[in-house]
């Protein structure tokens, strides 16, 4: 039967400390379709796909890659064997070229075996001109910003003509009009037989490329369906088990006084003038395009960097803030985007990630207050419905759901009025997003005031009471949410009319 | 008949985890315990309560550096400058603790009470922690460049203040290094008195859990309001303070003060905190460890000696080791 087939991975287990990871998972690609991996932060999508490319070896299964039963072992032995992987977190080297990223491994060799430069150069340059993509190949890669980054990691998987390409999460970093792009290329690519794996959380997109879902939950495999067959709703109840109604509930909360009030707030050549006003039970949502300075302005008022000019009023008093301590003294906490760079603290605990914030208030007399820490920690625990085998465990080991869950209790642990939240619901799953948008909800109606920091129209739309448009690092525009529709805020974010007709 | 097949082998898989774990928590004591098995057999002279005190002793001078460089590599630092450091406060404190017939009198006259060579010792050692740690925060110097840069300025000063040894030291000032109570050698008990210290200070305060929040991922940390330049400062003022004690013990164990003491002790303070499991890219790290990886260097020193083993030898099994436990290290952390 796998004949057809590019590929057929069977019974496929693999269990970490603690965690049954994977068990009896299966997954079956044919050739020239794109498979669409769905599932929670935690179902099984990223393990299977480290399976895939020998990165992780499981306890048990078959994989038959082209027909033939092999045992992947190593990153090299899939690439050989025509498996190439656009990994969620990218990892270029920063100091190296485009071109030098994209044959690093493989470098073209010429006399005395050196590098043969030109050689290299040229088949880059050649590569990057059919894919359409305009980077200069002699560009060293952290010149380049986030989304040409990702176009380069693109890039680099297809030069190795794989039958088989797996992309994690390829679009979470680039605007649409890359991810149209993306969806040309990967469409040729199509037409050549290649096969695709393609992992997301984004429903549009899933319906636009797809040829096959399959949908994991719990480490399990729960599903295989044509696109063609199915709708949104019943793949987020597969996905979660259960139907879910209302994605963005932002309910009802009594708008009160002032507590936040930024004025004039610059930073030389990133945010320009940028001011408003933040309101006790309100939800501030921060649109705007990739590069547009929103995270520019979140870092200014938190005193992560430096700002130029600007005064910052907290509940009325005018605050110097210099740090993240300041902003902290000052009432403000700050759930940054990067999960992994500025927010986990990998090796350590689950109860020191928790608890790194609000140390101070948790001792006496110097010493921690091991008992109550343990109290908060286990009621938290219950509280966010934390899936971890204890608080001991190492947090790198836990979803990025869970992960995430953590990181929202250290903060609320400090008893924050003012919360910044930036892309909180970023690559994770549609159970879990759907549970941070009802705290913040619960958050705001309990008279917290909230800054949400997001690159998804629905999503700004659904929670906002009122949305801030960044366009080129000032204020584009500041709608009320009966005026904030999404072509408003397109038209405030592109600073154009014109690019309305590409939208 | 699959499924069945699954379930045996998760258990199996549970088992081996839960091995690991003993192994990843206790296997560097059980390797300890071996050692002294191995040269409790081998050589008659090794399993004696004057031995074990001994290599104790022996290793208390190391052992305090050990515990200190231990918090620094904790934070995800480096500390190689403890050696010279050491040096430099052995030499300052024995000219202030020089008995008046002394060949090497370097004050004639300058009457003092002991507590004045220990103040400055440990305020010295402390000066030059507060320095690393500066240059470190605010300068934002790699730490292996700025304790590099204290190694060999620490050691030029110590051979400025004197180019020969400062001997014949009062009475008082001998009993640091070489006095004992209720039978146990006061370095024995400086040695446990600061890594209980120590340890309940990386446990039980703020502090001490921010010191592995550096090292976990400064980044985070710092947003979440910890004040990471003051960390780092207090972690390598606390490195130097214990490089200072570690002089004062030195110098008043072997009756003098000399420039060139403490050379190469801080590479196997390093090995110890590294064979005790703590780990070189920050985050992780117990003082038991690094006790027990003294411990391991000690019994290593002392068996070997015992034995009659090549010195030469015994660098060469030493380096094997660190780089042994190194591989361990790192295969428990992926």
């Amino acid at each position: 039967m796998g004949e057809d087939n590019v590929l057929v991975m069977e019974h496929i287990s693999k269990a970490f400390p603690g965690v049954q990871a994977l068990s009896d998972v299966q997954l079956t690609v044919r050739p020239g379709s794109v498979h669409a991996l769905m599932g929670e932060n935690g179902a099984g999508k990223s393990t299977l796909m480290k399976v895939l490319i020998g990165m992780y070896i499981p306890e048990e299964g078959e994989i038959t890659f082209l027909g033939r039963k092999v045992k992947i072992e190593n990153t090299q032995q899939a690439l050989r064997m025509g498996i190439s992987m656009i990994h969620q977190e990218l990892s270029p080297e920063p100091y190296m070229t485009v071109a030098e990223n994209i044959f690093l491994g493989r470098e073209p060799l010429g006399r005395f075996g050196l590098i043969d430069k030109k050689k290299m150069m040229a088949e880059t340059k050649a590569l990057l001109e059919r894919l359409e993509i305009d980077i200069d190949p002699n560009t060293v890669m952290r010149n380049l910003s986030v989304a040409n980054t990702q176009m380069v990691e693109i890039a680099k998987a297809i030069s190795y003509d794989s039958s088989l390409i797996i992309m994690d999460e390829p679009t979470s970093a680039i605007t649409e009009r890359e991810v149209a792009h993306l969806f040309r290329i990967i469409r040729t690519l199509k037409d050549k037989g290649v096969a695709i794996i393609y992992i997301t959380h984004k429903m549009d997109e899933v319906f636009q490329i797809a040829d096959d879902i399959t949908v994991f939950r719990d480490g399990r495999h729960i599903a295989t369906v044509p696109a063609s067959q199915t709708d949104r709703n019943s793949l987020i109840a597969m996905m979660v088990g259960r139907e879910l109604t209302n994605l963005f509930p932002k309910e009802d909360a009594p708008i009160g006084e002032v507590v936040l009030s930024v004025r004039g707030l610059t930073r030389n050549g990133v945010v320009d003038d940028v001011s408003f006003e933040l309101r006790r039970g309100e939800i501030l949502g921060l649109a705007g395009l990739m590069g547009a300075g929103r995270t520019e302005v979140i870092e200014g008022v938190f005193g992560i960097k430096p700002i130029d000019a600007g005064e910052i009023t907290v509940k009325g008093k005018r605050v110097d803030i210099k740090s993240p301590r300041d902003a902290i003294r000052h009432g403000m906490a700050l759930l940054t985007e990067d999960r992994k760079l500025t927010g986990i603290m990998g090796v350590l605990s689950v109860r020191d990630n928790m608890m790194i914030a609000s140390l101070s208030s948790y001792s006496k007399a110097g010493f921690l207050n091991k008992r109550i820490i343990d109290e908060t920690c286990a009621k938290e625990k219950t509280r966010l419905e934390l899936k971890t085998p204890s608080m001991d465990q190492v947090i790198r080991l836990l979803s990025g759901g869970n992960q995430q869950k953590v990181l929202v209790s250290r903060w609320l642990l400090t008893v924050p009025d003012i919360l910044i939240l930036d892309e909180p619901t970023r690559g994770i799953d549609v159970g879990a997003k759907s549970e941070i948008h009802r705290l913040m909800s619960k958050l705001a109606q309990e008279g917290k005031a909230i800054i949400m920091v997001s690159s998804e129209l629905p999503e700004i739309l659904g929670m906002s009471d009122r949305v801030l448009v960044m366009h080129e690092g000032r204020v584009g525009g500041i709608f009320d949410r009966k005026d904030a529709t999404q072509e408003n805020i397109m038209r405030a974010a592109t600073g154009h009319n014109e690019l309305m007709a590409a939208v | 008949m699959a499924l069945k097949a699954t379930g045996e082998t998760r258990d199996k898989n549970q088992q081996w985890g839960r091995v690991n774990a003993f192994l990843g928590k206790y296997g560097i004591v059980l390797i300890l315990l071996a050692m002294i098995l191995a040269f409790s057999l081998l050589s008659e002279g090794f399993f004696t309560a004057r031995n074990i005190f001994n290599i104790i002793r022996q290793i208390s001078f190391m052992g305090l550096i050990a515990i200190g460089v231990t918090m620094v590599i904790i934070t995800g630092g480096i500390d190689l400058g403890s050696g010279s450091v050491l040096a430099l406060t052995a030499v300052l404190a024995t000219s202030l603790a020089q008995i008046q017939t002394s060949a090497t009198l370097k004050y004639p006259g300058l009457e003092v009470p002991v507590i004045v060579p220990i103040v400055v010792a440990l305020g010295v050692g402390a000066l030059t922690g507060v320095i690393n740690g500066s240059l470190i925060a605010k300068f934002k110097i790699p730490p292996f460049i700025a304790t590099l840069g204290m190694m060999t300025v620490a050691r030029g000063f110590a051979l400025i203040y004197s180019n020969k040894p400062l001997s014949q030291l009062t009475p008082e000032y001998n009993f640091i290094g070489q006095g004992a109570l209720f039978g146990i050698p006061f370095p024995v008990i400086l040695l446990i008195l600061v890594a209980v210290v120590i340890h309940v200070m990386l446990n039980n305060t703020p502090f001490g859990r921010y010191i592995y929040a550096l090292g976990g991922n400064e980044q985070a940390a710092r947003i979440s309001g910890v004040n990471t330049d003051r960390v780092k400062i207090g972690v390598y003022t606390l490195a130097g303070l214990l490089s200072g004690l570690a002089g004062l013990v030195v110098s008043s164990r072997v009756g003098s003060g000399q420039p060139g003491q403490g050379m190469g002790i801080e590479l196997d303070a390093i090995a110890a905190a590294v064979i005790g499991g703590t780990s070189l890219s920050g985050g992780i790290g117990t003082i038991w460890g690094t006790i027990v990886g003294a411990l391991i260097i000690g019994v290593l020193d002392n068996g070997l000696i015992l034995l009659n083993v090549d010195q030469y030898w015994i660098t060469i099994v030493k380096g094997t080791i660190i780089v042994v436990a190194v591989i361990i290290d790192q295969r428990k952390n992926r």
